[in-house]
């Protein structure tokens, strides 16, 4: 059992949720809310890593960290190394290909809440982030949780983008389903099968966990409540 | 609403989680790597071999060594673009001169370390007589053919030439599946899902493919040799450790320990090391 493949991964996957739920969490405010006309734009950037091939995902964010490109320079001059086959890189680019696991559920939450209560809140002179914090989350919290669970699950199981800008480097990029396809290719079918069988586990486990919590609210997706 | 009463407390707890949760992850960012250890880009069919070869490093030296395989060719992109490895083994010496022209590498440290070897393999459930050398491969009853991707592969580039030179080539194209790398390839006959494949020598003797199937070598001068480099890469953050390793390679016990995995040193290597004060590895 590769343990450093599924610690990297773990922290990864946390890292990436927690991210997304700083990064994600105003998106889907603002998609939710907004009636600008080119709204439809916004929506399909976000949903686009859903549809794209994580190859072309992971062929761009690679040319864009690159030396070659000024974001990766800037990066470069600023700490030294390049993003590309390190964890922050990873990390980035997990976050961008998690983004609509974590904005679409949130979005759908957010547009469900009763705009009654938010308007009532603004009378009685909350500001928005108070109005946000104290009325919109607490009756959106089914779906910040499937965000968070589905975006967990995703980075989890990520593989193309992973390997396109990854790596598959040991304890800095190889995360469990890297390491599995290594042991597969080293013909090494019974380490690929104990940590196969983990990911599968842990996969349904945490699935099983979150509909149970979460089956009074909502049944399967939160635009179904 | 009850609901509304509820979900405003655990509103409250997915707030205090998420800031838990970042301030559990600020401590758990990965630190930089404590002792000595290297990172080393490995050509696919050195994966049993520097299982071992590695072992055995760590053993005498106490430090640690990660090893990456894959196919030369991608190791090449990957470096181009950045990649942290302190010494890349190519399964040719091509990619690293490429590198060399580039100044991705510590000048004068291109070293040919091995000699690879061409089989063709068949599991052992297979009727095929391998007797016939290549012309084998146009047996009606195979569907599938493994090789390595000739793109970036250079155990795929030889088999092709191998293929060529025993003019089987046109009249199986359409059968070949391709590995993207000499280990996945192995991997795809291995598994039964290729009839058979064109493999190295270091994989088809290794325990885990050897009881699994019977293998013929390809004769030598079918194919342009497949001579082996490895460099220390410029980019290296412990060079002094990855010149260890160097050294290590070409010590007797290791040359003795690859032969076993069946690569033999290129010649004029060999010939160089009789100059000083090494022993000609046999």
């Amino acid at each position: 059992m590769d343990w450093s493949a599924i610690f990297l991964t773990i922290r990864l996957a946390l890292l990436v949720c927690a991210i997304l739920l700083v990064v994600g969490t105003p998106i889907a405010w603002w998609l939710s809310f907004t009636r600008w006309r080119w709204k439809f734009f916004v929506e399909s950037i976000v949903a686009l890593p859903l549809v794209l091939p994580p190859t072309v995902l992971g062929f761009y964010v690679l040319v864009a960290m690159g030396s070659n490109s000024p974001i990766g320079r800037w990066y470069q001059s600023l700490t030294g190394h390049g993003l590309p086959f390190t964890f922050e890189g990873l990390a980035i680019a997990s976050v961008i290909y998690s983004l609509p696991f974590a904005v679409q559920p949130m979005a759908a939450a957010f547009s469900n809440v009763d705009r009654n209560l938010i308007n009532a809140s603004s009378i009685l002179g909350a500001s928005r982030i108070r109005t946000f914090i104290r009325v919109v989350l607490p009756l959106s919290v089914g779906g910040v949780v499937t965000g968070f669970v589905l975006s967990f699950a995703h980075t989890l199981g990520e593989f193309g983008v992973v390997l396109m800008v990854g790596g598959n480097i040991p304890g800095v990029t190889r995360t469990v389903s890297i390491a599995i396809y290594d042991r597969v290719q080293a013909l090494d079918y019974a380490g690929a099968n104990r940590m196969a069988i983990l990911l599968m586990a842990f996969s349904f486990v945490t699935l099983s966990i979150t509909y149970a919590l979460n089956r009074r609210v909502w049944a399967v997706w939160p635009m179904h409540r | 609403m009850a609901d509304s009463q509820a979900s405003k407390i655990s509103g409250k707890i997915v707030l205090r989680a998420v800031f838990a949760l970042a301030t559990i992850l600020c401590m758990w960012l990965p630190g930089e790597a404590g002792g000595a250890e290297i990172k080393v880009a490995a050509a696919s069919d050195l994966t049993f071999a520097f299982r071992d070869v590695a072992a055995q490093f760590e053993k005498q030296t106490g430090s640690k060594i990660k090893l990456t395989y894959g196919s030369s060719g991608n190791f090449f992109a990957q470096i181009q673009n950045g990649a942290p490895f302190d010494l890349f083994f190519s399964a040719d010496v091509d990619y690293p001169k490429r590198l060399e022209a580039a100044g991705l590498i510590e000048p004068g440290t291109i070293y040919e370390y091995a000699n690879g070897k061409l089989v063709m393999w068949v599991p052992n459930a297979s009727k095929l007589d391998l007797s016939r050398g290549l012309a084998t491969l146009l047996d009606p009853g195979i569907r599938k053919i493994a090789i390595a991707n000739p793109d970036h592969a250079p155990y795929g580039v030889a088999a092709v030439a191998a293929m060529r030179h025993a003019a089987v080539y046109d009249k199986i194209e359409s059968k070949l599946v391709l590995g993207e790398n000499i280990s996945q390839t192995a991997q795809f006959v291995q598994s039964g899902n290729a009839d058979a494949g064109i493999l190295a020598l270091s994989l088809a003797i290794a325990p885990a493919m050897k009881d699994k199937g019977r293998y013929v070598e390809i004769p030598a001068a079918d194919y342009p040799p497949i001579v082996q480099a490895a460099v220390i890469l410029k980019s290296s953050s412990n060079k002094e450790l990855a010149n260890q390793f160097m050294k290590f390679i070409q010590q007797p016990e290791t040359v003795a320990l690859m032969a076993r995995y069946g690569f033999s040193i290129p010649k004029d290597a060999a010939a160089e090391r009789n100059g000083s004060a090494m022993p000609a590895p046999r």
